[in-house]
């Protein structure tokens, strides 16, 4: 379970989260969604201490992150994966030895590190892959790559900053396929940060509606719910800020 | 082979041997010295992993001190050191010291610049994955800038054995200062022209060599 309770965290004089509470339940799906600047990006990038916040506390599984240092901290990023929106691949490293890099850094011995590289490439259907170079490589097909580096450890939650951005939209639904089915067959936690509403809805269980570095909504998605009729994320924060509420529309 | 080549043979390839001596020691202190200065001049830089601004304006003002000296009065400026590290200020072992020094100031900067290019993505990605100091430098910053840190030390190599040619003022030797004392001295012009296209044709063996290795390590 993921507990971010009071955080904030300024840049400058920029307050880029203020005071944000949250909570994301093992196993689920949740979705971030905001416009641009509305500090959903920092938000989840304090879930792994990639930004430490200022102020409040980040709790995984009971333990607060943000009284951890060094070594202990590494240790936990390695459970808790991230993909970004830009792949972030090593360009000169082959896709074998882009995923096999997550093993070396978890100590992982040498002897099981192929078995599992292949297995993560084959659940992202890039066994077949996996001696070519990022530059040979799809933008989707990247992004698969860097899910299965962000899998070959097993981690317990799967963070991800607009995973879908750069992609059009048969390879976004891929993508989208494959982290569900990350969620529903290992039981991964997984958070997805997006602007894009179909993103949110076609995956997500829990949406947190952010604007101004503050939560404003809470949503369950239902596949029947209101949110079919409102693609626009402008247009989700319009309504809450007016006082609406999309759970009840 | 020219008559005046074969004539000064000996002395040639003893000079040969000299400025290999210090263009070797010079790439030396570059590899192992340089390369972790301009390593730690890029992470302390401002919003990099070890961001310091103290420790990089002071490493960044030692390296553009060394750099902007002119290399001949460095090589004077430094012979008591020279004298106290190897002894005597005198010879082509103390013409390494002030060699080594500009190697590695001038190495460093290079390293630190071609660092620089490495997206800023990747970093992170290290970061989020729980990788330690050790671990992003040698497994993902090195790796991503190995082709421009190649052509960095192609370039640093080539000036290398341009301030060889120098230290015949400590007694260094090298095919440069040959060039100056039997060709220009002794008004023997045949030979220095033979001499610079030796260098000429050892420089373009270095660029080709370090263009070469840099593609074909290049797989972006």
């Amino acid at each position: 379970m993921i507990i971010l309770h009071n955080v904030s965290k300024q840049f400058g004089s920029f307050e880029a989260i203020q005071s944000v509470s949250l909570r994301i339940e093992s196993g689920e799906i949740h979705g971030i969604i905001g416009a641009s600047g509305a500090g959903k990006s920092t938000l989840v990038r304090m879930m792994n201490l990639i930004e430490q916040p200022d102020e409040g506390e980040v709790i995984i599984d009971g333990e607060t992150l943000n009284l951890l240092k060094g070594k202990r901290i590494r240790q936990i990023r390695q459970s808790l994966a991230m993909i970004f929106q830009g792949h972030h691949l090593l360009s000169n490293k082959t896709v074998f030895d882009n995923v096999v890099v997550a093993l070396q850094l978890a100590k992982v011995p040498r002897k099981q590190r192929a078995d599992k590289v292949m297995e993560s490439l084959r659940f992202v259907g890039l066994d077949k892959l996996k001696d070519q170079y990022p530059g040979q490589l799809s933008g989707g097909q990247k992004q698969r790559v860097a899910i299965a580096r962000a899998i070959v450890n097993q981690p317990k939650v799967l963070l991800c900053d607009e995973p879908t951005s750069s992609l059009d939209p048969n390879t976004t639904a891929e993508v989208l396929e494959v982290l569900q089915r990350i969620n529903q067959e290992f039981g991964v936690t997984i958070v997805i940060v997006s602007h894009e509403m179909e993103v949110i809805q076609s995956v997500c269980e829990r949406v947190t509606v952010m604007a101004d570095g503050q939560v404003y909504q809470e949503i369950e998605i239902e596949p029947t719910g209101i949110h079919k009729m409102e693609h626009s994320v402008d247009g989700i924060i319009k309504r809450l800020k007016s006082g609406g509420d999309l759970n009840h529309a | 082979m020219p008559e005046v080549l074969l004539e000064y043979q000996s002395e040639i390839w003893l000079s040969i041997g000299e400025t290999f001596i210090m263009v070797g020691f010079s790439i030396l202190a570059a590899l192992l010295i340089g390369l972790p200065v301009g390593t730690f001049l890029f992470l302390c830089r401002k919003g990099q992993l070890l961001e310091n601004q103290v420790v990089f304006s002071s490493l960044n003002l030692i390296v553009n001190i060394i750099r902007s000296f002119p290399f001949l009065l460095l090589v004077i400026f430094l012979i008591p050191f020279t004298r106290f590290i190897i002894g005597t200020a005198i010879g082509t072992a103390a013409a390494t010291v002030p060699m080594t020094i500009i190697a590695i100031a001038h190495y460093s900067r290079l390293a630190e610049q071609s660092l620089l290019d490495v997206p800023k993505g990747v970093m992170e990605a290290a970061v989020s994955m729980g990788a330690s100091v050790k671990d992003i430098i040698f497994k993902f910053l090195y790796v991503e800038a190995r082709s421009a840190l190649v052509l960095s030390m192609t370039t640093s190599t080539i000036s290398f054995i341009s301030y060889s040619t120098i230290m015949g003022v400590v007694g260094g030797g090298g095919i440069g200062d040959f060039a100056i004392r039997y060709g220009y001295l002794q008004f023997r012009t045949d030979l220095m022209i033979y001499i610079i296209i030796i260098m000429v044709i050892f420089v373009q063996i270095i660029q080709y060599a370090g263009i070469t290795l840099a593609r074909k390590i290049d797989k972006r």
